[in-house]
C-alpha cells in the first residue's frame, strides 16, 4: 500500500525514507517544491501552520521555512538547493541554523505508471556535526534534527 | 563528550563493533571469549569495548569474576527509539496529508 514509509539506512551517516504516492510525478514534484503546495500538507502532526515558505528552486537558489504552533511556538529551517533536475531530482542543504549540523538532502521522484515513489535520503556530514547535534538538542529539547540523527542510530542497531 | 545518558548511548552504538556485539547479545547472553570469536581483535579490545557498553547501560554483567556473561540490556535503545517517534510521526502525518492533497491537485489538473 502507498501509505507506509519504509525506513532504511544507506549508509552509516544517512537515513532514507520511501513512500509512495497515487499520482503522477510532475504533480508529486510539484507539490515537493512549490511554496503554494508545501504549506498544505509539510506540517507534520496536526496543530502547526506554515506561515513562511520560501524556495528560490534552482541550483545555489535558497530555501526558508518557518513552522507555528497554535500557541505561537515557531520552528525555522533553511537551506540552499545544489541540483535542481526538474520532476526527478533535487539535492539541497538543511540546517535550524547556526550550531546546528547541516544535513545534505536528497529527494528522488521516480514514476511507476501514474504513481510515483518517493526517496528522501538525509545525509549528515560527520560523526562530529552528529555528536553536535545531539549536544546541542539535549540542552534545547527535543527537535526535529535531533530526532531524524535518533531514528538514524535506531535503524542502525534494529 | 557530554556525559547525559542519550549522548552516551550514541557515543556507545558510534562503533560498528559494539553495534555487532549488541546484535550478537539480542539473541542471548554471552561470554566474553564468544563475544570475541567473530572479531579480529584482541580480548583486551573487546573488553574495552564491553566497558562502553556497560557505561552506558547497554548490557549487564554477571558477578563472578572468572565467568561474566554479558547480556544485551535495551532499555537505553527505548529511551531513543521513543525519541525518533516525534520525527516518524511528523513524515506520516504530512505524508498522509500530502495524499489527500495530491487528490485535490489531480482533480484541479482534470477540470
Amino acid at each position: 500500500m502507498s501509505d507506509t514509509v519504509t525506513w532504511t539506512t544507506p549508509s552509516e551517516v544517512e537515513v532514507a525514507m520511501t513512500r509512495t504516492f497515487n499520482a503522477p510525478q510532475a504533480l508529486v514534484f510539484d507539490a515537493f517544491t512549490r511554496p503554494e503546495h508545501v504549506v498544505h500538507w509539510m506540517l507534520g502532526p496536526e496543530g502547526w501552520t506554515m506561515p513562511v515558505c520560501e524556495i528560490d528552486l534552482r541550483e545555489g537558489g535558497a530555501w526558508h521555512m518557518v513552522w507555528r504552533r497554535e500557541d505561537g511556538r515557531e520552528m525555522a529551517m533553511s537551506g540552499k538547493y545544489l541540483e535542481v533536475a526538474p520532476h526527478s531530482r533535487t539535492v539541497q542543504t538543511e540546517s535550524w541554523g547556526p550550531g546546528w549540523p547541516e544535513t545534505v538532502n536528497t529527494t528522488e521522484f521516480t514514476a511507476s505508471g501514474e504513481r510515483t515513489t518517493v526517496v528522501h535520503t538525509v545525509r549528515f556530514p560527520s560523526r562530529e556535526a552528529r555528536d553536535r547535534a545531539l549536544e546541542t538538542g539535549m540542552r534545547d529539547g527535543a527537535t526535529a534534527s535531533y530526532e531524524r540523527l535518533a531514528e538514524y542510530l535506531v535503524a542502525v542497531v534494529a | 563528550m557530554a556525559d547525559d545518558p542519550l549522548s552516551i548511548t550514541f557515543a556507545a552504538l558510534a562503533d560498528p563493533t559494539r553495534r555487532a556485539i549488541l546484535a550478537r547479545l539480542a539473541e542471548g547472553p554471552a561470554t566474553v571469549k564468544e563475544l570475541s570469536e567473530p572479531f579480529p581483535m584482541s580480548g583486551p579490545a573487546i573488553s574495552k569495548h564491553l566497558k562502553v557498553l556497560e557505561r552506558a547501560g547497554l548490557i549487564s554483567r554477571g558477578r563472578d569474576a572468572q565467568w561474566r556473561p554479558c547480556a544485551l540490556d535495551a532499555t537505553p535503545l527505548r529511551e531513543v527509539s521513543e525519541w525518533a517517534d516525534g520525527y516518524r510521526r511528523f513524515w506520516d502525518a504530512s505524508y498522509r496529508r500530502l495524499d489527500a492533497y495530491l487528490e485535490r491537485m489531480k482533480e484541479q489538473t482534470d477540470e
